[in-house]
């Protein structure tokens, strides 16, 4: 779409107001410079008097908004991004108001990957020059205009604290009052970025700007949205995946006060009312019918079965280097193993929610979400309207972690909003949210290594079975999209295309081991009607987990100590070895543990960055599992923020166990 | 009607008297900082004070409040151990996503209040009930005590 919401339409919602400057509302349009760049829609209607580029906008009072095409759920872009954009257009980040972006994935495709969405740890590393060359165009932009006013040449001005300085007379003018003149500018041809040695903000610990509206209960979640006249909704989907609504009489649910309406879906059913308990109270009325379909007696152990079979299958070669069939056979040793991995809910702690206002001109939604672009288009499809009679409105996201990366819950939202008369928010109960989330895949991995004398490797096989997450959301971004082709790149389409799922499979392609013979494939097996999705950390969380515990069973069999062998196939992967002995050194590695106590390590590299971890794990007489104590080493390459990147560690090694310990989803009798 | 006392205010609030509280605040008053997170009482981001004591709000039916005081996530930091956690909150830069911290900041000041020293232990008791899903529970706990050193005033 080639629109933002309106001058009028923005809702003060919209704006997330930041630091000292945060007293009051901002109502601004997307006006766009009169001159130059973008074509102007808009134009005049604001009061925003110099916009140089899709993220940065500068009214005559000087108040600067930085607009966020990626969404925070908590991983602190809301923080990094303005770093990278502030570094450059020289202001100070208390002095900035952030703003959600609008859909729009020719101004705000993820450069990675060709479309408006945050998630595969992209945001810095796909931003890293871009945003930055925004701010260093605006601050261009604005010190031409205050060399134009005094007549003097730009390079003996400089720009800082949101000013413009001319060094020889120390005149200042500050970027409030240059807009107008900068507006009028073209654009430069080239800029030049700071020299990293002169960041101020970049690699500083920065407080975080979204902190204090989470602290005190004024951040705006999806789920807080308050419309004039808005209803809620709840639902109940069919128990059974795949299963379809039979009937239900609406009786029970509409003696509810507060109920209004009971609206059937194909395979759900939804109840609208005043408020969500009369909601929860009319759905739990209800005896609804359901024609449970061909998995009513669906059980984990036949997924099991299934991807066991079809792990006798040759799959897609994702790698293939040396000659693996001679070197295994060769061996002084071969060892096997297959490793399960169950299915995993996302359980993002705000329930999935999603709220629409539905016209017979237009659809408007409410929600937080990874993929707003993905977001229009679902509705839009479901409603049948173009893409630019809906608007999106984006909020905090309390949790992602993958699972606002679908637009399922948006469809059924727009479904039910179909049949409602006014706005609704259509809101899942946590029952439903976790009996209804779209899986991490259930994996079946098989590996076999060769051995030599010494127990190194002389050969690897590592066969990936489990459901294509990617082929189920390329299947629509692939064939028609240049902006994702050009993005992803003409290898990653002909292996998709191929059947190869990249994603299964990464972490598992390109151990940072020596492994001088190796074939890793990929069969695709999907469980009968279970949807699965992308979770945290994606590809690499499976496939780190299988990898690092066939490790360790080759340095048990050969009774070599862990780190120690890890150690030596890294000779050829230098910044892993080094992250892998400062684990090991900081945690004491080789020390002597009390009866019942272990201590295991692991290493990882994934979207660039290397970690390796030290954990140490008590074990009750009873069995229980307690991790006491995780030593963690990360070499993430250039930091932005690095106490984002200590946060993002800390979480990320709670959210790892916890799916370890307790995350497990099964099934029983479909459901 | 049923009358509330909600961060110094009193509302009168046309719902039914089993109606969770959660709801009353998010729903009806519109104060959204309260969150719904499971509705069993087993996350904690619902967490409001009843008289001083933290409750869970998804669970507490509005009945049972007459003549007692709320204290939601709004006003929490007029109240110095409130304000106290906050503050320590962002010292720290605790929260991630932060849907769970309005139910963690309720369940921090309930303690400080009443064990303005407390232990690990204390710590423990107090916010097992609390879920976090973005795993923030080092800097909680590291909060908390920062908070409780803090001392006195905030």
């Amino acid at each position: 779409m080639n629109r933002g919401p309106a001058g009028g339409a923005v809702s003060r919602r919209d704006f997330l107001r930041v630091g000292a400057a945060g007293g009051g509302g901002l109502l601004l349009g997307f006006a766009l410079p009169a001159g130059g760049w973008g074509a102007g829609r808009g134009a005049g209607q604001s009061t925003a008097a110099f916009q140089p580029n899709a993220f940065i906008r500068i009214d005559r009072q000087g108040v600067v908004t930085l607009v966020m095409h990626k969404v925070e759920m908590g991983q602190g872009t809301y923080t990094a991004m303005p770093m990278l954009l502030a570094e450059e257009l020289e202001v100070e980040l208390s002095d900035v108001r952030l703003e959600h972006a609008p859909p729009d994935d020719a101004r705000y495709a993820e450069p990675l990957f060709g479309v408006q969405q945050t998630g595969g740890s992209a945001s810095v590393r796909g931003n890293w020059v871009p945003l930055r060359r925004a701010g260093a165009v605006a601050r261009t932009l604005l010190i031409a205009a205050a060399a134009a006013t005094w007549h003097v040449d730009p390079a003996s001005c400089h720009a800082t604290g949101g000013a413009v300085i001319h060094d020889p007379t120390g005149r200042r003018l500050r970027y409030g009052e240059l807009v107008d003149r900068a507006a009028g500018l073209p654009a430069p041809r080239s800029v030049s970025l700071k020299d990293p040695k002169n960041f101020r903000l970049i690699g500083t610990p920065v407080k975080r700007l979204d902190a204090r509206a989470k602290v005190d209960g004024t951040a705006q979640f999806g789920i807080d949205i308050r419309l004039p006249g808005m209803k809620i909704a709840t639902l109940a989907t069919c128990p059974v995946f795949g299963g379809t609504l039979a009937g239900v009489d609406p009786g029970p649910a509409l003696a509810i006060a507060g109920v209004r309406q009971v609206v059937p879906l194909h395979d759900a059913v939804a109840v609208v009312a005043d408020h969500m308990w009369a909601a929860k109270q009319g759905l739990g009325a209800l005896a609804i019918r359901w024609n449970e379909g061909p998995n009513a007696h669906l059980a984990t152990a036949d997924i099991v079965r299934a991807l066991a079979q079809a792990s006798e299958r040759e799959g897609v070669v994702a790698r293939r280097e040396g000659d693996v069939e001679r070197a295994m056979a060769s061996a002084a040793r071969k060892i096997e193993a297959a490793y399960e991995v169950p299915f995993l809910a996302h359980a993002t702690l705000e329930p999935v929610n999603c709220t629409v206002r539905l016209g017979p001109d237009g659809c408007e939604l409410w929600l937080g979400t990874q993929v707003p672009t993905f977001v229009q288009t679902a509705a839009a499809r479901v409603t049948g309207l173009p893409k630019d009679k809906v608007q999106v409105h984006n909020h905090l996201l309390g949790g992602g972690f993958g699972r606002r990366l679908e637009v399922d819950f948006v469809v059924r939202a727009v479904e039910i909003a179909k049949q409602v008369s006014g706005p609704v928010k259509v809101v899942w109960t946590r029952e439903e949210d976790l009996q209804h989330d779209m899986y991490r895949p259930y994996y079946y991995d098989r590996l076999a290594a060769g051995l030599d004398d010494q127990g190194a490797p002389t050969a690897w096989t590592h066969r990936v079975v489990g459901s294509s997450i990617l082929a189920r959301v390329s299947s629509e971004l692939f064939p028609k999209n240049l902006r994702v082709i050009r993005a992803v790149g003409l290898r990653q389409l002909v292996a998709t295309v191929k059947g190869l799922d990249v994603d299964a499979v990464e972490g598992a392609a390109e151990p940072p081991y020596t492994l001088p013979n190796i074939r890793v494939d990929y069969v695709r097996q999907e469980p009968p009607d279970i949807p699965t999705a992308f979770w945290r950390g994606v590809g690499p969380t499976h496939n780190i987990f299988v990898v690092e515990s066939f490790i360790d069973e080759l340095a048990a069999a050969t009774k070599h100590d862990p780190f120690e062998y890890r150690r030596r196939l890294l000779g050829a992967s230098p910044r892993a070895k080094r992250v892998l002995e400062l684990a090991a050194d900081a945690s004491g590695w080789g020390r002597s543990l009390p009866a019942g106590q272990g201590r295991g390590i692991a290493l990882l590299h994934g979207f660039g960055s290397y970690i390796a971890q030290v954990a140490d794990v008590v074990v009750s007489p009873r069995g229980d599992v307690r991790v006491t104590r995780v030593v963690c080493a990360v070499d993430c390459g250039t930091i932005v923020n690095p106490d984002t990147v200590r946060a993002q560690m800390e979480g990320g090694i709670i959210f790892g166990i916890t799916g370890v310990l307790f995350g497990e989803i099964t099934i029983k009798d479909g459901r | 009607m049923i009358t509330l006392h909600v961060n110094g205010a009193t509302r009168m609030v046309d719902v039914p008297p089993g109606m969770p509280l959660l709801w009353v605040l998010r729903d009806v008053i519109g104060l959204t900082g309260t969150k719904f997170g499971c509705g069993m009482a087993l996350c904690g981001a619902c967490t409001v004070h009843v008289d001083g004591q933290p409750v869970r709000s998804c669970v507490t039916p509005v009945a049972t409040l007459s003549g007692k005081r709320v204290t939601t996530i709004e006003a929490i930091g007029g109240t110095p151990s409130g304000a106290r956690a906050q503050q320590a909150w962002l010292d720290l830069d605790v929260v991630q996503c932060g849907y769970c911290q309005s139910g963690q900041i309720m369940s921090a000041a309930a303690l400080l209040a009443r064990t303005p020293r407390p232990s690990d232990a204390d710590i423990d008791r107090a916010m097992a009930g609390n879920i976090c899903r973005c795993g923030t529970y080092v800097r909680i706990r590291a909060a908390i005590k920062r908070a409780s050193q803090t001392g006195g005033r905030a």
